[in-house]
């Protein structure tokens, strides 16, 4: 019933977007009886049927707990599972799937690698090295670790047209610092950062590298390898998958010398009543039941990027971004936060005169528009910049530029209702 | 846009008691960092009364429109009576359907009315 979805909609060069929204139930939909403007996928993006229909298969004909029956069922449910863990191995161009852990999001993924290898290699004195760009989830774990190992973070500053200040990389780089934990791509500022040529500077120092890629993965290609980093988080979520999975990549013989990350079933070799003894790779950070429907629901949402191509995606996130900036720089007080679009990713944050984001985003709701208004988790950031909040739209492969020109006549109305 | 109806813009465009108080003998400064919302909130107390209000901040228009009515209606009241008021009573100034995600801008101004009265010191959820 594709009600919101009647006119024709100008595709990117890149992209047959008036096919591929077919795909998605949830943009046939209607909110306050407008057509459903989704512009909040940085937040988390929408499911195409392919993965919704993975995931009840798998409920309907298959479910039984894995790695512990040798029942058919559950033969089947570990097949499937590890099948997943293969697909998405191989979207990052990781060597094998064993240096793959599922964790239940990015978040948990760099908690993972704080907790492990934070607390077993770090000594008083060690340094961290983050950025002031940080989603809340590449900054506070360090925080709790540092407070606990007597550990100093150190930070890489930010230009004010949002890109990291790099010109000193021996005095943030010292020979301290054990880690350089950084993000691929701003949530906020939508600014790519150099991630090779952050991770050359980091490994001659000696530190180790670790990658938010919450925001690159969904929408670049990426491969651990070509960019020879230490470790990558990410989520599912973000990238056309379900809640409640992400995945932590490691280089395998870090991985292996890490403690385990949590203690239950599935982790151990041998358990005694006193000491236990570790499964190996990757199971060694997977206790307990793991979220398997949405393993599966992952691998399909892989699956269905790779089909597209994400040298596509990110071309079609380029050309819809590069038109948002030009269209959203010519509304009466807006000012947008970050870099030009040919250092950016999909997204555009700005401010609009003296309207409060929340009210921004109160009445493009009201047509319909989703957009995220207030710090997006990078409080730090905000600070940085003097303002309390912003309003933020994100695209992904199922956005138009029509759907930019609503966002624009959006805001020439939020201006217009605020004005004194 | 049901939520922002005309009383409500009314009040963010022209918010009543926005400034401060010569001699005030309460205050009490709270945000709200989900937000950004900010208040600060004076009240100028005599015979357990509030004979006087002031705030200043920055938020959203529902925050500001809250903290504008409320001011208005709690002139002359006790202090006793204050420490009686909840949600219900912010709602019904407001006047507007609240979602639960712009509750916590509804009631910012509230919550700083309640530590007043009660109280706490203002020194006791300074946060920034």
């Amino acid at each position: 019933m594709p009600t919101a979805t009647m006119t024709p909609i100008p595709n990117t060069q890149y992209l047959d977007v008036h096919a591929l929204r077919a795909d998605f139930p949830i943009l046939h939909r209607r909110v306050h009886d407008k057509p459903l403007v989704y512009l909040d996928s940085a937040a988390s993006s929408q499911k195409p049927q392919a993965v919704l229909d993975a995931m009840e298969r798998y409920y309907e004909t298959t479910h039984a707990n894995v790695h512990r029956g040798v029942h058919t069922l559950s033969e089947e449910a570990t097949v499937q599972y590890e099948a997943a863990r293969a697909r998405v191995a191989d979207f990052i161009g990781a060597c094998c799937p064993k240096e793959v852990i599922w964790t239940r999001n990015a978040t948990e993924a760099i908690n993972l690698v704080a907790y492990s290898w934070g607390r077993a290699n770090l000594r008083r004195g060690d340094r961290i090295l983050l950025t002031e760009m940080e989603h809340h989830a590449n900054l506070v774990p360090w925080q709790i670790l540092a407070a606990e190992t007597s550990v100093d973070l150190d930070f890489v500053p930010i230009a004010d047209n949002g890109t990291l200040i790099l010109d000193d990389p021996d005095r943030l780089l010292t020979p301290r610092t054990r880690l350089f934990a950084f993000t691929a791509m701003s949530n906020v500022l939508g600014t790519i950062n150099p991630v090779k040529e952050l991770t050359a500077a980091a490994h001659r120092a000696g530190a180790l590298v670790l990658v938010d890629g919450a925001q690159s993965v969904p929408h670049m290609p990426v491969n651990v390898q070509e960019l020879d980093i230490d470790f990558l988080a990410f989520s599912a979520h973000k990238m056309l998958g379900p809640t409640g999975i992400g995945a932590l990549w490691g280089r395998r013989e870090l991985l292996n010398a890490m403690p385990p990350f949590m203690g239950g079933g599935d982790m151990i070799r041998e358990v005694h009543l006193r000491e236990s003894t570790w499964n190996e790779l990757p199971w060694k950070f997977e206790a307990g039941t793991p979220a398997i429907a949405e393993a599966i629901g992952f691998g399909a949402a892989v699956d269905y990027l790779d089909a597209i191509g994400m040298d596509t995606v990110h071309r079609h996130e380029q050309e819809i971004t590069a038109y948002a900036m030009q269209k959203l720089s010519e509304v009466e007080g807006l000012k947008i936060l970050g870099p030009g679009p040919e250092q950016r990713g999909g997204l555009v944050s700005f401010i609009l005169g003296d309207v409060h984001p929340h009210d921004i985003a109160g009445v493009l709701d009201s047509m319909g528009i989703a957009i995220r208004a207030g710090h997006h988790c990078a409080q730090p950031l905000h600070e940085r910049y003097g303002i309390p909040a912003s309003a933020r739209a994100s695209f992904y492969i199922y956005n138009t530029e029509a759907e930019i020109d609503l966002l624009v006549a959006g805001l020439h109305k939020v201006v217009e209702f605020f004005s004194y | 846009m049901d939520l922002y109806a005309e009383e409500i813009l009314d009040h963010y465009k022209h918010p009543r008691h926005f400034g401060h108080l010569d001699n005030p003998t309460l205050t009490y400064h709270d945000t709200n960092p989900f937000c950004g919302d900010e208040i600060n909130l004076e009240l100028r107390i005599e015979d357990d009364h509030v004979v006087d209000v002031a705030f200043t901040g920055q938020g959203c228009a529902i925050s500001r429109a809250a903290a504008s009515m409320m001011s208005e209606e709690i002139i002359g009241m006790s202090l006793d009576e204050l420490k009686e008021w909840d949600k219900d009573n912010i709602l019904d100034l407001l006047g507007i359907e609240v979602g639960p995600v712009r509750i916590k801008c509804a009631l910012l101004p509230l919550k700083a009315l309640k530590a007043a009265v009660w109280g706490l010191g203002e020194d006791d959820t300074v946060t920034r």
